[in-house]
């Protein structure tokens, strides 16, 4: 989409948790009352840029997730904006409940990163590898739940959490993943964008799903399917209407996240459609299950995350509920 | 300039504590739920802090000059509204909405639904560190000149969110955090040294790099003078355990850990009312 400012092609690839290293940099030169606080993780999360540039503004918390959100609510509740980052598996993972009653009940502002969310922590197994964030964060009353879908999103996501004044969790993953977006693509809380328009399909995505449905697009096309892609780079307030409009537009909906099927993405979705616009749709993501050490290419390919196996549920959808091989 | 405390004499503060500790009586059988010994021990320090040592304004509860004071075991928040009204928060009337549909005052304090209460709080462990972050910001802001209280119970020093935060106001040098523990012994399941043994907590304070007062927690005087001398402490942040006895002022709830969950009934308020009215019996009411 010309409009969107897409990044045309010889993509560059970049952990999506750099952007937001870069972003909150730019966060605190713009917002004096932006401050950081990290739980032993700072290099890992991408919060030593900022620790660097505004040492006084930094916080280290050390191995102490519980502490790391509570002392951030404290933090908001005397009028800063406090960034709290930890990996994704143990905030909001081991500390959900002090989110909850410190934050999202008490409404204060804090802004919680979750690193090395998803699949594409790889090596380290199950333990680190956080399917469940959305879920869990997306439960939550007056809670925000971003999960941009490359470095330069997650940037102006950062930005936009500094200027917005409600509690907010935002996944950003490991791994290098290619940059879909450009400086001048759109960015806002609670939108979500057609990154690419079709009739026959739409393609639900967040994260770092969104490239592997874009790929998956592409090769649908080949076999005469048009795909249309939708980004939700926002779970939580969910966009209704650009959803409910593609979902009109091409009746049939697949939903991808690097996460649970269960309660995620693929549960907002369905949530949606089934009380507005009940539609023929397929879940991908971790199907109620644990990941696993391994390269992220494979731990991907074995578990159904990849373009080739989105292509195919498409087209098994389109078969099921059309008639119409395509 | 907004308003800060009168010149209340001791004398004066254990007769608001006494009549928090009728409101709360009067609150809690009226509700038919909620927390008497905690809130009952507590009442001295809450007089002494809302009457004598807090920086604060009651027409003007988010005045930017105000000392801080997070309560961490939100279950004790009779104690609190109570003395907020006393204090002229409120009215006393609305002291009776206590739990209902509706009231401001939550069984456990949300924030957003009265203004004052600083932060919402309820499940435990959480109310130092949340102090922490506070403190941390007025050093930023190079407001130290402003104090953070916390009042929490022994009991909820089983969590482990505790020991994060002492570790944390040690490292930085929180000096502008007076934490008040209220040492009364008892926490659901029964005395807190058979529960999960809690000391020496003096010493595990003071291994944490806190400097440590201990007082009775009901000696107004004591009180007042421990929150002075803390402010003295430039290299610490300060851990005053205040012994307390567990439903002070009326006499069968004293020291019993059945009381920690119970709202007296008819009866045993009226009991209970009865012997604070009188001052534990020691003055003869004027209305026998």
């Amino acid at each position: 989409m010309n409009d969107l400012h897409l990044a045309k092609r010889a993509l560059t690839t970049e952990p999506i948790r750099k952007g937001f290293g870069r972003g909150l940099v730019e966060a605190g030169k713009l917002h004096e009352n932006v401050v950081a606080a990290c739980a032993d993780l700072t290099e890992s999360t991408n919060m030593h840029f900022f620790a660097e540039a505004f040492p006084e503004r930094f916080i280290e918390i050390g191995v102490a997730e519980q502490n790391l959100v509570t002392v951030g609510s404290g933090l908001a509740a005397m009028g800063k904006i406090p960034f709290v980052s930890s990996y994704a598996t143990f905030s909001p993972g081991r500390n959900w409940e002090q989110i909850r009653t410190t934050i999202a009940l008490n409404n204060q502002p804090v802004k919680i990163i979750g690193s090395h969310a998803g699949l594409y922590t790889g090596a380290d197994g199950a333990t680190h590898q956080m399917l469940e964030d959305l879920s869990i964060m997306r439960a939550m009353p007056n809670m925000v739940v971003l999960a941009p879908g490359d470095s330069i999103e997650a940037a102006k996501a950062t930005l936009a959490m500094a200027k917005d004044g409600r509690p907010t969790y935002m996944r950003v993953t490991r791994e290098a993943t290619p940059v879909m977006s450009t400086e001048q693509t759109p960015f806002q809380i609670g939108r979500a964008y057609v990154y690419r328009k079709g009739t026959d399909v739409s393609l639900i995505t967040t994260g770092t799903m969104t490239y592997q449905a874009m790929v998956a697009a592409a090769s649908l096309h080949k076999d005469g399917v048009n795909v249309e892609v939708v980004h939700v780079p926002t779970i939580k307030p969910i966009d209704h209407q650009v959803i409910l409009d593609s979902a009109e537009r091409t009746r049939h909906v697949v939903t991808v996240e690097e996460g649970q099927i269960n309660g995620g993405l693929g549960g907002a979705v369905a949530e949606l459609l089934g009380e507005n616009l009940p539609t023929p749709m397929i879940r991908i993501g971790m199907n109620d299950r644990f990941g696993e050490s391994g390269r992220p290419d494979e731990l991907l390919k074995h578990f159904g995350l990849t373009a080739a196996h989105i292509a195919m549920t498409a087209h098994r959808l389109l078969m099921d509920h059309t008639g119409h091989k395509h | 300039m907004a308003k800060t405390q009168k010149n209340y004499s001791a004398a004066d503060i254990e007769k608001k504590a006494n009549q928090i500790r009728i409101d709360i009586i009067k609150m809690l059988e009226h509700a038919g739920s909620g927390h008497s010994a905690g809130p009952l021990g507590l009442a001295d320090i809450f007089a002494s802090l809302y009457f004598k040592i807090l920086k604060h304004n009651p027409d003007n509860p988010d005045w930017e000059e105000r000392d801080i004071l997070v309560l961490s075991n939100g279950h004790c928040v009779p104690v609190r509204y109570a003395t907020m009204a006393n204090a002229g928060y409120f009215s006393r009337k609305e002291l009776m909405t206590l739990r209902q549909m509706g009231s401001r005052l939550q069984g456990h304090p949300e924030r957003q639904r009265l203004p004052g209460l600083e932060t919402t709080s309820g499940p435990l462990g959480c109310g130092l560190s949340q102090a922490a972050g506070m403190a941390l910001a007025l050093r930023m802001d190079k407001a130290q000149h402003r104090w953070v209280y916390v009042v929490m119970s022994d009991g909820e020093q089983d969590e482990g969110n505790i020991w994060e935060a002492a570790m944390l106001a040690s490292k930085y040098h929180l000096n502008n955090i007076i934490a008040i523990t209220d040492r009364n012994n008892i926490q659901i399941d029964g005395p807190t040294e058979t529960v999960m043994p809690l000391e020496n907590l003096r010493e595990k304070w003071e291994s944490f790099g806190w400097h440590v007062l201990e007082i009775d927690g009901n000696d107004v005087e004591a009180i007042i003078d421990a929150c002075q001398m803390a402010k003295a402490i430039v290299e610490k942040p300060v851990m005053i355990i205040a012994h307390t006895v567990p439903g002070k002022g009326v006499d069968f709830m004293e020291y019993d850990f059945h009381w920690h969950g119970s709202p007296p009934n008819h009866e045993q308020a009226i009991k209970a009312l009865k012997e604070l009215r009188t001052l534990g019996g020691k003055i003869r009411s004027e209305h026998e």
